[in-house]
């Protein structure tokens, strides 16, 4: 596993104003604005694609791969996510999606959605047998899971140690391939279409798998505009989607979690204020008699991933009316599969909050910080690069900004200047 | 040390149940920036929060103090509410006078005391009808 993680958040300099909207939005105070210009502190940032959302001068984007990226590639495999199908208008089944797709030089299709049906059994069989303790918390939000090893590590032993459905989807679709084609596996590109940075992110430097075997995303905003002539081009549409309805409905919030079946002692929130709500609480043993919870670190879930085209709220209905007519599940667990889902690797904590140091060092940096924080003003205006009075005082206190960044106390004591000077005359 | 001792103080408004919470959500914050043990900062959590409730729902409200030292985090949470006639009653699994409106929020279910005493290592609770409570916890962090 890699030691610094790799972020497909970034910021464009030449576009950002030293504004203070995306201090104030992330979750794990992950950006200060140094020099006039925002900069994300790679350790803390989770890559929920909040401050892509909040910045009014789109300096914020997340990184992934052009569509031309599939020229590197002998035999290219695309990963649709259930959320892709919500995006188009009249859409009644699937296909003719994939049609679109391998129309645009694809030369397959493999569906995330029908990894989910067997990740779904997989989690099923995993509540059963596990003694790990309760409620397990869903691990195919990276986003979340990354959110959870930065603010909630206590909550590191309930992650469901399974890979998400995408990471499953491309061994699948390689392991087929390679059998359908002699090609050697480095020759195959598994092309994932992704909602969100935080997907980027986690092919890149995957938790709880050693290597991703997904070789590139491509953002869907980036596909929709040739998917959508290549889908107009399609004629006859064959029957291509093998997916049924809990595949498609991992695409929202609330899909994963139902899927189960077995249990309703569950829960699913999504939207990163309110995952962070429930993740407090189940921190301090608030809610008892839950087997599962279900967290979207988007709200609406991946229909409301940063980085899609739709409304979430449409791509819902939309969703809705796609899942109407389709069996339940059309994909079930081999053994063979069944090995493959667990996690190969550990989830580390690097605990980026901590003051640091030794912990008489820690006690007192506490201290200090708690002086500062007492001569600060308390306003949490921003001027001074930090999301709070708070985060300024602990930037002091780690040697990373000056009190005398506060352009309150500054003032002030440019005015106690002033006016004792005043008195002199 | 007492003298390097950090120290904090939190008033706790009487009945408003949206705002029970705030301190021990604070402690926890600040405990994860000293870097403490989780287990023990688990333990504080879940006994500070079942403290502040019970100011809440049954005392009117009160005071929370803590001492965070080296080794222990010291909380005293002290209240002039109508106090315990009963304390052994009090202490026992599911015994609750709570009103039934506090019930339907999902209150009193009389596991409040049992579980301070449980998630603390060292528990003290002392009560006069009429003149108020002092629940005294400490969760060792060694
Ligand atoms: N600070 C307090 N002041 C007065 N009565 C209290 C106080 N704390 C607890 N009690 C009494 O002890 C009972 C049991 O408390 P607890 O175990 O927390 O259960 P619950 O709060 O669910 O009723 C309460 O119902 C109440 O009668
Ligand atoms: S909810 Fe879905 S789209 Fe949003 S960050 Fe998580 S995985 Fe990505
Ligand atoms: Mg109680």
């Amino acid at each position: 596993m890699q030691e610094t993680s790799v972020h497909s958040v970034t910021l464009n300099r030449e576009l950002c104003k030293g504004c203070i909207n995306c201090i104030k939005r992330c979750p794990t105070e992950a950006i200060r604005v140094r020099d006039g210009k925002a900069a994300i502190i790679s350790e803390r940032c989770v890559d929920c694609g909040e401050c892509i959302r909040i910045c009014p001068h789109h300096a914020k984007r997340a990184v992934s791969d052009p569509l031309d990226v599939l020229k590197q590639y002998k035999y290219k495999i695309a990963l649709p996510p259930p959320s892709l199908y919500a995006q188009f208008n009249n859409l009644d089944e699937p296909d003719v999606v994939l049609a679109g797709l391998l129309r645009l030089g694809f030369d397959n299709v493999f569906e995330v959605s029908r990894a989910a049906e067997l990740v779904s059994e997989a989690t099923r069989r995993f509540l059963q047998t596990s003694d790990m303790p309760r409620p397990i918390i869903s691990s195919a939000c990276p986003a979340v899971t990354r959110l959870i090893c930065v603010r909630f590590p206590q909550l590191m032993d309930h992650i469901l140690p399974l890979i998400a459905p995408i990471e499953l989807a491309a061994r699948l679709a390689k392991d087929e391939a390679v059998k359908k084609t002699g090609l050697p596996r480095e020759q195959i590109g598994c092309i994932f279409l992704t909602p969100c940075p935080a997907k980027v992110s986690a092919i890149r430097s995957p938790m709880g798998s050693k290597h991703s075997d997904v070789d590139a995303a491509v953002a869907v905003k980036d596909v929709y505009p040739p998917l959508l002539s290549a889908m107009k081009q399609v004629g006859q549409v064959e029957y291509l989607s093998l997916s049924g309805r809990i595949g498609l409905g991992w695409g929202e919030s609330g899909g994963e979690a139902a899927a189960l079946m077995t249990t309703e002692r569950y829960l699913a929130a999504d939207g990163i204020e309110n995952v962070i709500r429930v993740l407090s609480d189940l921190e301090d043993e608030k809610y008892h008699d839950l087997d599962f919870v279900e967290l979207n670190a988007c709200s609406g879930g991946c229909v409301g991933g940063v980085l899609q085209v739709e409304n979430p709220y449409i791509a819902k209905a939309k969703m809705k009316h796609l899942r109407r007519t389709m069996p339940v599940s059309r994909n079930h667990l081999t053994d063979d599969a069944a090995e493959q889902v667990a996690w190969d690797d550990e989830l580390n904590y690097n605990p980026v909050l901590e003051l640091g140091g030794t912990r008489a060092e820690r006690f007192e940096r506490y201290a200090k910080m708690e002086q500062i924080t007492a001569m600060l003003p308390g306003l949490d205006c921003g001027s001074c690069g930090a999301p709070t009075c708070a985060a300024l005082a602990e930037d002091v206190v780690r040697g990373q900004a000056d009190v005398n960044d506060c352009t309150v106390l500054m003032r002030r004591r440019m005015e106690a200047v002033l006016r004792a000077l005043g008195r002199d005359e | 040390m007492a003298d390097d001792a950090i120290r904090l103080h939190y008033t706790v408004p009487g009945d408003d149940f949206t705002r029970a919470g705030e301190a021990s959500a604070d402690l926890k914050s600040r405990l994860k920036k000293l870097g403490l043990p989780p287990t023990a900062i688990r333990k504080v959590s879940i006994a500070l929060y079942e403290g502040e409730i019970n100011l809440a729902i049954h005392a009117h409200g009160g005071d929370i103090d803590v001492e965070i030292t080296d080794d222990e985090v010291r909380m005293t949470l002290s209240d002039d509410g109508p106090g315990i006639p009963d304390i052994s009653l009090a202490m026992s699994e599911g015994w609750s006078t709570a009103p039934d409106e506090v019930r339907s929020l999902g209150f009193g279910a009389g596991m409040g005391l049992p579980n301070m005493k449980k998630y603390s290592d060292e528990f003290d609770i002392q009560s006069a009808v009429g003149v108020g409570t002092t629940v005294k916890m400490a969760v060792r962090t060694t």
